[in-house]
């Protein structure tokens, strides 16, 4: 379980994450909505150590976790992906996955020179653990394609996929919808459900498509202005006064700006 | 006949001399294109880094010699460098840990690390005249020639020598040996997967669970290692003057540019290019003039484009023309 303590997170003046508290149970798939602005991926940098927060707590399981380096995070279970796909470049798809999982045999140069069988053997159950999770994701075809060359939607999938090639605890999904056609979305959405009943995975999934939201959460976050408005099943969210305010009030916003652009 | 005497001349005096240089520099180039590539930011303390290694190099070779330790026919020094590399990246190591760890922690930008490195440069320069003094060193010992002039001459009846100095030959074979070394060790282990995908993708890299300051420090172990190389190398093939070591900076980046920061390839091409550049612009060109051309179109003047007061003016010039029209340099670096 990830308790979120009165977490602050400001820029100069701006506070982007202000005052938020949540929790996310053990087993659970728990939604992170809200307009565009509300501080979702802020709040995700901080949990996941990216950035450290201005104040409050992050609590995983009775630790506290708070301002920990992201690969100390990893090593505990907790992993992330970014709102907008990163990838190695330089290397095959498979050989992104590959990179993942830590702290192996072939870690020390020791290793590396004098106990190649061992390495061997290491490199050789990495490749099977990735193709497995290519054919999962039903990417089998991209493993020797250069990451830079897939699509957006794939690189999506291959953010999920890293995840997979460790027995992760808790998975924060940033917007793993956006820019993802329906089919890839479907393949994407039950690979979740599946890693949360079969593998045991929590999940907290920020998605601005409600129906994504609603076939896969609960219960759901509502944030907006760094602050968190409701929290409940997708119903009861959606048919909150303020969250419906907090939408429409962007929209509105957004409505006036773009007629003050215009005119 | 003439040919063969002019064709025996470029290679004496162009191509050889040029391949030890390029050697060195892209040795010393390895460096600082790797220090960017993980740490992100170009260091101005390369050149006085190869300086201090070379330096610690060369006491111990002094010290071998006063206890009667040699290497045969190569040169003594070469038994020093693991001495001279394992001081230097304590060195390194340490200025990590006192001074840019703190930029790093404080998520410093890229201009402020350049401008620390600078303060780096200065400190180890002082640092370096302290140890072993301004003056020049030569601490070339054993066979001075691997192939002398005479033995060529007498072998083949030509009019030009072809001489292999015995530091050229180590320098060509210990950069090959260290070249292979490094991409063996980028490609294939755990370690150096780690720092290409570092240099990649940081934060990606972070969130794969590889530890940044591992990562960190074996870059600053393996740069301390091939800039003592790179000095040793050089101050056996020329000798070692604290001040021509910081001004090798600037072709050593010359080089690291021109292949593309960030790039291992790169610098090993832009090692190649800026050292040939140097040498042929700088090279008298008459003596091989005179064996091709016919006697009436006989060059009067040595036939020599710049001067070899004006050769850091290459690195300079090759630097700037690259910036201006491919930033990136040849092999797309950052
Ligand atoms: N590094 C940053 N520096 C300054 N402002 C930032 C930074 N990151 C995010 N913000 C601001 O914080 C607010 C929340 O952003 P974000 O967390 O990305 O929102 P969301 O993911 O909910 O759309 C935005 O107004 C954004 O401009
Ligand atoms: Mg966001």
């Amino acid at each position: 379980m990830i308790v979120v303590e009165n977490l602050h997170r400001h820029f100069g003046g701006f506070r982007a994450v202000d005052g938020a508290s949540l929790k996310i149970e053990t087993g659970s798939i728990t939604g992170l909505i809200g307009p565009n602005g509300a501080g979702k991926t802020t709040l995700f940098n901080v949990v996941a150590g990216r950035l450290p927060p201005t104040s409050g707590r992050v609590v995983m399981d009775g630790e506290d976790i708070t301002g920990m380096a992201p690969h100390e995070l990893f090593a505990k279970g907790l992993l992330r992906t970014f709102q907008i796909a990163h990838e190695f470049g330089s290397m095959t798809v498979r050989e992104n996955l590959m990179m993942v999982p830590a702290a192996q045999s072939g870690e020390s140069l020791w290793n590396a020179c004098f106990r190649r069988g061992a390495v061997a053997a290491e490199e050789k159950r990495l490749r099977d653990k990735a193709d497995e999770v290519l054919e999962f994701l039903t990417i089998s075809h991209l493993a020797d394609q250069r990451a830079s060359n897939i699509s957006g939607g794939q690189k999506k999938l291959l953010e999920l996929g890293r995840t997979m090639m460790v027995d992760a605890k808790i998975v924060f999904l940033d917007e793993v919808g956006a820019g993802v056609n329906r089919t890839l979305l479907n393949t994407i959405g039950d690979a979740i459900v599946r890693l949360n009943k079969e593998r045991g995975y929590t999940f907290c999934v920020i998605e601005h498509d409600m129906d994504f939201i609603a076939r896969l959460c609960n219960p759901v976050i509502c944030m907006a202005e760094g602050k968190v408005l409701a929290q409940g099943t997708v119903e009861e969210v959606k048919n909150d006064e303020r969250v419906i305010e907090a939408y429409l009030g962007t929209g509105l916003k957004n409505k006036v700006k773009e007629e003050a652009a215009h005119g | 006949m003439d040919f063969l005497n002019a064709l025996v001349a470029l290679l004496n005096f162009v191509v050889i001399p040029g391949v030890a240089y390029g050697s060195q520099l892209a040795l010393g180039a390895l460096g600082v294109t790797l220090i960017f590539g993980v740490l992100r930011f170009s260091n101005f303390a390369h050149g006085d880094t190869m300086a201090f290694g070379t330096a610690i190099v060369i006491m111990f070779t002094w010290l071998f010699q006063s206890w009667g330790i040699s290497f045969g026919p190569l040169p003594t020094a070469l038994l020093a460098l693991p001495f001279g590399i394992a001081a230097t990246a304590a060195l390194v190591l340490a200025t990590d840990a006192g001074i840019y760890k703190f930029y790093r922690r404080q998520k410093a930008a890229p201009i402020i690390l350049v401008i620390v490195s600078a303060g780096v440069m200065f400190v180890m320069n002082g640092l370096v005249r302290l140890i072993i003094g301004v003056e020049e060193r030569n601490f070339t010992d054993g066979a001075r020639f691997l192939l002398d002039g005479n033995t060529f001459k007498a072998a083949t009846g030509l009019a030009e020598p072809l001489v292999i100095k015995t530091t050229v030959a180590v320098t060509v074979v210990v950069a090959v040996i260290c070249v292979a070394a490094l991409f063996w060790f980028l490609q294939k282990t755990r370690t150096g997967k780690s720092m290409r995908a570092f240099s990649d993708n940081e934060d990606l890299a972070l969130l794969s669970g590889i530890n940044p300051d591992r990562v960190v420090q074996v870059t600053w172990i393996i740069a301390a290692a091939l800039a003592v190389i790179a000095g040793t190398l050089y101050g056996l093939d020329k000798s070692f003057r604290p001040f021509v070591y910081f001004q090798l900076l600037l072709p050593v980046f010359a080089a690291a540019v021109v292949g593309g920061l960030g790039s291992p390839l790169g610098a090993i091409a832009g090692g190649y290019i800026v050292a040939l550049s140097e040498v042929v612009l700088t090279y008298a060109w008459k003596k091989v003039a005179t064996y091709v051309l016919p006697d009436s179109l006989a060059p009067d003047g040595l036939m020599q484009l710049l001067s070899t007061d004006y050769k850091v003016a290459v690195s300079f010039s090759i630097l700037i023309i690259v910036l201006l029209f491919m930033p990136t340099g040849i092999f797309k670096g950052k």
